[in-house]
């Protein structure tokens, strides 16, 4: 393998998930502030922060548990809104080196989210387990962290700092799609349909009832395949 | 009860995730699901961001401002890190003007 030693080890891996440990701070103690309201203990929230490491699906939970939701229900939304990680776990796949064996697949596959997946597909090369290790331990404390500091403060930090702090993760995003957007047009055709299709979701009646996991489903489905078929790429994934 | 709840959310959660993982081990060959699985990360992350961002912070102004600057930075290629808290510190002041003028 022709990886760069440097970039793949479990130190590498560290360094590119501060961001996304810091990112996931501001959210997660968004969920705990918002766990605690709806009645749950400050260790319930702490649990499922730490059993589930996802958003939305968290967000979508606690939501379903105050509502007094059936079992059914909430196995039906949890799987909706993180069906989109059946295809990130498919898409990384196909840029793990070697050092990925059964047990690896088994442990590793649980921290993947949306910026851990994002951050390692943006790799110029294949992954190692030290890397995938390293990149998923900060996020993973922070989003446990930060439920825990928002389950516990409730609200500490003043409304104008945590509303400035939301719009981090999103930032993020655009800092993981625009420098290859510039350089491919491909990439750009198929993030600027995703974008138009999501708009168009969000703000077409009947439409805007579909839940947020679904949405990204069907953006994702619908622009990787135009992008599938109109630009397929030459040398994909080496 | 409320275990049952969260040991539900945790698994299904978890299944979604591994099972691909799993069962995948081998290098895809059709030109067509590799080039797919190539642009499904800038899909998800595109129909993430647009249109939530706007509606992140307390204002569409702040909001604004927070995206045009991570799309400026961005575009420059900034670290993830410095465009995330550049953004974050443009809806900080853009709020803090906005407060101020609404004071007079």
């Amino acid at each position: 393998m022709e990886t760069a030693k440097s970039s793949n080890n479990f130190f590498a891996g560290i360094k590119d998930g501060i961001p996304i440990g810091l990112g996931y701070l501001s959210v997660s103690f968004t969920f705990g502030i918002m766990a605690v309201n709806s009645g749950l203990s400050v260790w319930i929230a702490v649990l499922i922060s730490m059993t589930n490491l996802t958003s939305a699906g968290q967000f979508a939970g606690i939501g379903l548990i105050s509502a007094g939701a059936s079992y059914i229900e909430m196995a039906l939304a949890q799987f909706v809104i993180n069906l989109r990680y059946s295809l990130m776990s498919l898409s990384l796949t196909q840029k793990t080196d070697n050092s990925f064996n059964i047990l690896q697949r088994l442990i590793l596959s649980f921290g993947i989210t949306d910026e851990v997946f994002a951050v390692a597909s943006g790799k110029a090369h294949d992954i190692s387990t030290k890397y995938m290790y390293g990149l998923i331990t900060v996020p993973y404390l922070g989003w446990a962290a930060g439920t825990l500091f928002g389950a516990i403060a409730g609200s500490i930090l003043p409304d104008s700092v945590s509303s400035a702090m939301n719009i981090a993760i999103y930032g993020m995003f655009l800092a993981i799609i625009i420098p290859p957007a510039k350089k491919a047009r491909p990439v750009l055709w198929v993030t600027i349909l995703s974008v138009v299709i999501s708009l168009l979701l969000h703000y077409t009646p009947y439409l805007n009832k579909l839940s947020e996991g679904f949405v990204i489903i069907i953006c994702a489905l619908t622009a990787s395949g135009f992008g599938a078929l109109f630009f397929p790429v030459k040398e994909a994934t080496k | 009860m409320i275990m049952i709840h969260i040991l539900i959310m945790a698994g299904i959660t978890y299944l979604v995730r591994m099972l691909p993982m799993a069962i995948f081990k081998k290098k895809i060959e059709s030109n067509f699901i590799k080039s797919f699985l190539y642009y499904v990360p800038f899909a998800v992350l595109g129909s993430m961001t647009f249109p939530a961002i706007f509606t992140s912070t307390s204002s569409l102004y702040s909001a604004i401002a927070g995206t045009a600057v991570a799309i400026l930075l961005a575009f420059k290629e900034k670290s993830l890190l410095t465009v995330a808290l550049s953004s974050c510190f443009a809806v900080y002041i853009t709020e803090w003007i906005l407060k101020s003028i609404d004071l007079f």
